[in-house]
């Protein structure tokens, strides 16, 4: 606890380094697997080139894969782009699949009754299913946020700062509360990120809230028949 | 005026829903399209607003081809309404019938008191306006779906199997309901049902269809019943069984109606007495 008091601006940049390093692939891999899973479910033959791919790419470690991306798009070693890139795949390895999934989701009377009704293709993609594919979009971003929250840390072993840092520099040192410290800073922030993700949920789909609002009476009104 | 000239269909997995198709629908009146499942009733309507192609043939409205009109511009104009509603679950009541207004770029404001008012139009509580759909009964749902047809007060209005999915008290309110609202609309309704009962209270034209679009016999109601043009009309309207079957037999100075199973369906008077 001693360590943790001395050190609190520390942990504090360590805190910043380790936001900066998240967010960025968790917005671009929704970015990303959006339009990749659309594809992925629009036709037959994508679907199964993108799916398996990104299940493959899921499947590549990620100590080596942050090695090997400065080989492969040309940046330094040490740059914390690396780190992000990476971890921008992972999320979309995961993502595509929940979209097409969550795409899936949407009932098809809905989509058959929102064509008739006058919408195009374009707009009904927007104003309709990914809307509808809402919950399903959540569950999965909320996985990706705690995950790449989790991994940023692996950077840390390539010099790339974050809370990861506390961890290799608590080994290195035999200072075991920094590493305690690390491991704590690093589930807090990865909660802190799922709490925002639930109530952004909360805000952009009330008729989700509704229902489950609703839901309660149901067995009142069947008991009253 | 809708028309259907020759129209076929046959589907990418090869079945042939509709062949040789040819029928006037009158504008201002009411056409039910009755058959059993794979009578391809339902591919006939969604032809009317080009959901479905025809492989062969053409649609008409008002004496135009509609093959040559985009689609989507096509159905903002037709009130389109659905089994089991078809509404956005994502969306209140009042948005969902504004829907097809703000497609075609209707101000929010405006869309919006139209929708209010169309929900007491179709006999709706403005209270519900701000419910979403999955907080309404079925009965409800399907009135929201009939609101959101009529929003833009399209000439034409689909119905597919709109009452299908509602228990039979709730249908009965819902036909009723059509009945008064077509009286005060005047428009020209395509009405797909199976339900011989809901076509004969419905329609002023009724088409029943055999397998494949085929038309066993088109006419209104009475002469359905009078003159079935062969054997699968009769059977599928009744005429020669049950509630439908009726002879008059003499009890005292009454002529009591009594149908072929024998039960009492009814007094016979004159219209005088009326």
């Amino acid at each position: 606890m001693t360590w943790v008091l001395a050190n609190l601006g520390l942990i504090w940049a360590r805190t910043l380094d380790h936001v900066v390093l998240s967010l960025p692939p968790i917005v671009l891999c929704f970015v990303v697997a959006v339009p990749l899973g659309w594809l992925a479910r629009r036709y037959r033959l994508s679907r199964g080139i993108i799916l398996t791919g990104a299940g493959l790419l899921y499947a590549v470690p990620s100590l080596p894969l942050i090695f090997v991306l400065p080989a492969v798009i040309g940046t330094s070693l040490l740059s914390p782009v690396n780190v992000i890139i990476a971890l921008t795949l992972y999320g979309i390895a995961l993502m595509v699949r929940v979209v097409s999934d969550g795409l899936d989701s949407v009932d098809a009377d809905v989509r058959q009754s929102a064509s008739a009704m006058g919408y195009s293709t374009w707009s009904r993609f927007w104003q309709v299913e990914l809307p509808l594919a809402g919950p399903v979009l959540l569950a999965g971003m909320r996985v990706v946020a705690v995950s790449t929250v989790s991994l940023v840390t692996v950077g840390a072993v390539i010099g790339v700062q974050s809370l990861g840092s506390l961890f290799t520099d608590g080994f290195q040192r035999g200072i075991q509360a920094e590493i305690i410290a690390g491991l704590v800073a690093t589930v807090g922030l990865a909660l802190l990120f799922d709490g925002a993700l639930v109530l952004a949920g909360r805000v952009l789909m009330p008729w989700t809230r509704r229902i489950t609002a609703a839901k309660p009476s149901a067995p009142v009104e069947v008991s009253a028949a | 005026m809708i028309e259907f000239r020759s129209v076929s269909k046959r589907f990418p997995d090869g079945t042939l829903a509709v062949e040789d198709f040819s029928l006037v629908l009158p504008s201002h009146k009411t056409t039910v399209l009755v058959g059993s499942s794979g009578s391809g009733k339902t591919t006939l309507l969604r032809m009317i607003n080009r959901m479905v192609d025809p492989t062969s043939g053409s649609v008409e409205i008002d004496g135009e081809d509609i093959a040559t009109l985009p689609p989507v511009k096509l159905r903002r104009g037709i009130g389109y309404v659905m089994q089991n509603s078809g509404l956005l679950p994502h969306r209140t009541v009042v948005d969902n019938v504004a829907t097809v207004p703000l497609l075609r770029g209707t101000p929010k404001r405006q869309a919006r008191a139209d929708a209010l008012a169309m929900l007491d139009t179709v006999g709706l509580d403005r209270s519900l306006a701000d419910r979403y759909p999955s907080q309404l009964s079925g009965g409800q749902q399907q009135r929201v779906g009939v609101a959101r047809g009529l929003a833009v007060d399209p000439n034409i209005l689909l119905m597919d199997e709109p009452f299908g999915a509602v228990d039979p008290i709730v249908r009965a309110e819902l036909q009723q309901e059509l009945v008064r609202l077509q009286k005060e609309l005047d428009k020209t309704v395509v009405f797909v049902t199976h339900d011989i009962e809901e076509a004969f209270l419905l329609g002023d034209q009724i088409v029943i269809l055999s397998e494949g679009g085929r038309i066993a016999q088109v006419g209104s109601p009475a002469e359905l019943l009078a003159n079935p043009a062969d054997d699968f009309v009769a059977s599928f309207v009744g005429a020669d069984r049950g509630r439908r079957a009726l002879h008059v037999e003499r009890h005292g100075n009454e002529d009591v109606v009594v149908d072929s199973d024998g039960r009492l369906a009814g007094v016979l008077r004159s219209e005088g007495v009326r």
